[in-house]
């Protein structure tokens, strides 16, 4: 069963070595012919951009991805600032008209972007032609050889039960050399994939055949991702599944968050594409999917019809009724851990890592500073938005639009939610985002504070304060707090994943819904202690 | 400002110390010679497991103490000068006191086994146990076996502590059924399958004889009075119980028995000086119960009766009704109210076990009233606050089976046995019981 389990990792390894190494593979060049569409295609004014990558692109050289990229970006410079210096020397002249007239050369969006673009269509290679084999290579191996690692946990790890053995005396799991190591590929996973597709062009080859028959376009960086995330989902709940196979709650619940990642975030949007309609995710709901009031997501909306109306009231719906209301009933957890796509990877690649969120009362109060801003610089920016929709203006408030969307996108949506909130699994937890950034779990959480059936109850005295249940809190919460006064847990941060309750070794925790009266149970319950309680009180 | 010394840190003491803190501003200090901040004895096998580290053990945060103004004093408490007022410590020192609290917990019983100095031998109960169990079976090639003799809470524990490491574990009981003084006939012999089923050697009805020492003064094996039997092993774990740890009592004027003997309202015999938890011996059992209770949530209840009283707010001791909880290996036990190991003359009994032979539930009820006695629960969580209740307003053995939805406790989506427990009722008792079901505001009533 070991030796299985080495072949495994060992497999997986491989795959992983052969998926990074694609990335330096290959060849980028362009035809005249190939340039001239593009730039066609992209309406491009700029003379200089024309020339600049007809000298870097349309080549015989052999130009890797990088090589290919850094020319790319310095024609994209060259024509840029060659404008630049007429706007600046106009503008010393005084010149308005011809000044606003260099404005229309100029080129806008990243430069990794159009790089992308550019190697999109220059790549060749064995990777573009041999996309099948290539697959079989990287995700093929990487599946078989993590399935080969997790499987033989059936019989390794015993009996059905709760068997977190050794945990924090393996390196993996307890911080050491090798979460590390983790960490720095994850983190620079994440910078490379939102900062520079470019370079991981060669991964979308791969993916071309998969994406063409699916939404009939060739791939891009967040098919990619998107396919990657459904994989390791699924491999990784497996793990679950083996782990937790005496708890029905958390059968059930992987299995709900792989539904729900699988059909809704990854199958359903790319049918619609496929259809020619916007690609909606309809669980993803705003202040989550942060983009949902842009403009380009508006105008795209009502550029589609009957759908795009459908979509667009079926967000407000979601985010101002369905969230809140079920939220109610059962819970943020019906949507932090049984729906929703970050939740869905944190409760499996990130399950390992659960037990390093940090429990002091000092990161409580961090958690409630920085996910209230969140939520609230959310909700400024879509006020900006909308506000500059609906009126034409550039800014509200003296807030400019752009500049808030942007900000927004880049400091909350890749850095936070993606370099830190995944790429830090293994050192700081895998609920990073959803406790300290995620601005609709900072909405769910109000409602479950105060107007929720929720709870996770406290079974009277039974508790022996030991701390599994706070230990393995992905969300910092110490339970252990709560239950050894007696006192049901209320808190707005709970995602309900129910592992407290899983790992107490006495049958102390129950999450439940019932009525909300005595949801909050008084705090000077005499823990079996036989006082009368009115005397006491009357006494003092 | 009365000075309120507490000896021991276990969680007799911390409990008092907090609600004493709680209703007054007096001066507490905590002195422990163990550790320097409160832990959690019941977790520290799962710091060996690897399930936790130690500070996870640790139910508050270091500032705690010093937030809420309670001193930390380590030292090791030599002699108790009542006369004075005053402790001596082992390194010299001495402390001044108003009123003393003993909460000194238990130590191991060694029965003075040949070899029970060696090196590898030890319990499991101090801090200073686990760094030995690290140092002496760290993995099982430094173990290659061991040998735990005494078939209860604690030895279980241990056993499954070794397996995690997957050391190979003899597992010695003098009974000839693990527990089985505490334990009906049923659970007890689930408790030996499910040893068994983890592949530990468990040897029922004998006994250790000595242990064998190799030539450093090391465990090299272990001899069995029965058979005669020499088993060769690493490590020697001794969970033949434990017993008050007041030895440092022995030359004051307290009056000892087995333990610090108290009243009803935690008094010993000599004024300003209390004794709660472990260490506590009534001069008289409660009820049922013993007259020394080594759990942890006895000593929580003390702990919080005696901050009362030294508080302004004299009262006795009354412990509710009886509850416990244990784990072995896989398997959780709840206990409410009383089901003795044998049944008394006025109880008749149900035991439903499920076809898995994993879950049970054992009802204890008087056979002439109906009322409902207690319950073992095994596999199967139930609820502390319904059986609280029931045991309060004397309820019969068919309501508790009728609303048994209300008294789960096991995480949603669970199977639930209910119906066939009451079916095997029916049919043995020849009664009609039909479930109720599960109805919040039944459980949330307060009664």
């Amino acid at each position: 069963m070991k030796a299985i389990k080495h072949t495994g990792i060992v497999i997986f390894l491989i795959g992983l070595a052969i998926f990074t190494g694609t990335i330096f593979t290959g060849s980028f060049s362009l035809t005249s012919d190939e340039l001239d569409t593009f730039i066609n295609q992209k309406k491009y004014k700029s003379e200089i951009i024309k020339d600049e990558l007809k000298k870097a692109t349309v080549t015989s050289e052999d130009l890797n991805i990088f090589e290919f990229s850094s020319r790319v970006r310095a024609a994209y410079k060259a024509s840029n600032d060659h404008y630049d210096a007429q706007i600046a020397k106009y503008n010393l002249e005084k010149n308005w008209d011809k000044k606003g007239e260099q404005y229309q050369y100029k080129i806008y969006g990243k430069p990794h972007t159009v790089s992308f673009e550019l190697a999109k269509i220059a790549g060749k290679g064995y990777i573009k032609d041999n996309a099948g084999l290539v697959w079989w290579l990287t995700f093929g191996l990487g599946i078989i050889g993590a399935l080969l690692f997790i499987l033989p946990n059936y019989k390794l790890l015993g009996n059905a039960g709760i068997k977190n053995n050794g945990i924090y005396l393996e390196s993996s799991t307890n911080r050491g050399f090798f979460a590390w190591l983790v960490l720095i590929y994850l983190v620079s996973f994440y910078l490379v994939l939102y900062f520079m597709p470019d370079y991981v062009v060669n991964w979308t080859f791969i993916f071309d055949p998969i994406s063409k028959s699916l939404n009939g376009g060739p791939a891009s960086q967040w098919f990619v991702y998107g396919f990657l995330y459904c994989t390791l989902m699924l491999v990784m709940a497996t793990r679950m599944y083996i782990k937790y196979r005496h708890n029905k709650y958390q059968i059930l619940r992987t299995t709900s968050v792989l539904f729900f990642q699988i059909v809704f975030a990854f199958l359903i949007p790319e049918i619609m594409t496929s259809l020619n309609m916007p690609g909606y995710d309809f669980k993803n709901a705003f202040p989550l999917d942060y983009d949902f009031f842009f403009e380009w997501n508006l105008d795209s909306l009502k550029e589609s019809g009957a759908i795009g109306l459908f979509i667009l009231v079926w967000g407000i719906i979601l985010t101002l009724v369905i969230v809140p209301v079920m939220v109610y009933f059962f819970g943020k957890r019906w949507y932090c851990s049984w729906v929703c796509g970050c939740g869905g990877l944190a409760e499996t690649l990130g399950d390992p890592y659960r037990q390093h969120s940090n429990k002091s009362m000092k990161a409580w109060k961090l958690e409630r500073w920085i996910i209230h801003f969140v939520l609230l610089f959310s909700l400024a920016m879509t006020a900006v938005t909308l506000y500059c929709y609906f009126t034409g203006t550039q800014s509200f408030l003296g807030i400019n639009s752009q500049w808030i969307k942007d900000t927004y996108s880049f400091l909350i949506g890749a850095w936070f939610a993606g370099v830190i909130g995944t790429g830090f699994y293994p050192i700081f937890g895998n609920r990073v985002w959803c406790r300290f950034g995620c601005p609709l779990a900072a909405y769910l959480g109000l409602v479950q504070r105060f107007k929720s059936r929720f709870r996770i109850t406290t079974n009277g005295g039974q508790c022996i304060s030991c701390g599994n249940c706070s230990t393995y809190c992905e969300q910092g919460i110490d339970v252990r707090a709560y239950a050894q006064k007696g006192e049901n847990i209320v808190r707005s941060s709970c995602v309900g994943c129910g592992i407290c309750s899983a790992v107490c070794p006495r049958g102390v925790l129950k999450l439940e819904n019932g009525p909300e009266e005595g949801r909050i149970n008084p705090t000077d319950v005499l823990l079996g202690n036989d006082v009368d309680l009115m005397k006491l009180v009357n006494d003092k | 400002m009365e000075h309120i010394v507490i000896i021991g840190n276990g969680i007799s003491g911390v409990t008092a110390a907090r609600h004493i803190r709680k209703n007054s501003d007096k001066q507490i200090t905590i002195v422990s010679a163990e550790t320097d901040y409160f832990f959690s004895r019941t977790a520290l096998m799962y710091v060996y497991m690897g399930h936790m580290k130690f500070e996870h053990t640790q139910p508050y945060e270091s500032w705690f103490w010093k937030k809420n103004k309670i001193e930390l004093k380590k030292g090791f408490v030599k002699t108790v000068d009542s006369k004075n007022k005053t402790l001596h410590f082992a390194n010299g020192d001495t402390l001044q006191y108003d009123k003393l609290i003993i909460a000194t917990g238990s130590k191991p019983n060694k029965f003075g086994w040949p070899g029970q100095e060696l090196n590898g031998v030890m319990g499991m109960y101090h801090k200073q146990d686990l760094d030995n169990l690290e140092k002496y079976a760290p993995d099982n090639k430094a173990c290659k076996r061991a040998v735990i003799v005494g078939g209860g809470l604690i030895g279980i524990e241990l056993v499954e502590m070794l397996h995690s490491r997957n050391i190979p574990v003899t597992f010695l009981v003098r009974e000839q059924s693990f527990w089985n003084g505490v334990l009906p006939k049923g659970e007890s012999e689930m408790i030996n399958r499910e040893i068994k089923k983890n592949h530990i050697d468990l040897r029922l009805g004998v006994n250790l004889k000595e242990i064998k020492s190799d030539k450093n003064g090391n465990v090299k094996s272990i001899v069995i009075a029965e058979t005669g039997e020499e088993i060769e092993c690493n490590v020697v774990g001794l969970t033949a119980g434990v017993s008050p740890n007041v030895d440092f009592l022995k030359n004051s004027d307290l009056e000892i028995g087995s333990g610090v003997k108290v009243n009803r309202f935690l008094e010993t015999n000599l004024k300003d000086i209390y004794a709660i938890g472990d260490c506590a011996e009534q001069h008289e059992a409660i009820g049922s119960r013993r007259s020394i209770e080594a759990v942890w949530y006895t000593g929580r209840m003390m702990g919080e009766t005696l901050a009362q009283t030294i508080c302004g707010n004299r009262i006795e001791y009354k412990p509710g009704h009886w509850f416990n909880s244990a784990k072995f290996i896989d398997i959780e036990y709840q206990t409410y109210g009383w089901v003795w190991a044998h049944t008394k003359e006025n109880e008749a009994r149900f035991y439903w076990e499920h076809k898995d032979g994993n879950k049970c539930i054992h009802l204890n009820y008087d056979k002439n009233t109906r009322e409902f006695i207690g319950i073992n629960n095994f596999g199967i969580r139930m609820r502390h606050d319904f059986f609280d209740r029931v045991l309060n307003e004397k309820r019969s053995v068919d309501y508790v089976l009728e609303h048994l939805a209300d008294a789960n406790f096991d995480p949603e989506f669970y199977t639930l046995h209910e119906a066939e427990i009451a079916a095997k009722f029916n049919k043995e008792n020849n009664t009609n019981i039909q479930l109720k079901k599960k109805s919040w505001a039944r459980i949330f009533s307060r009664a």
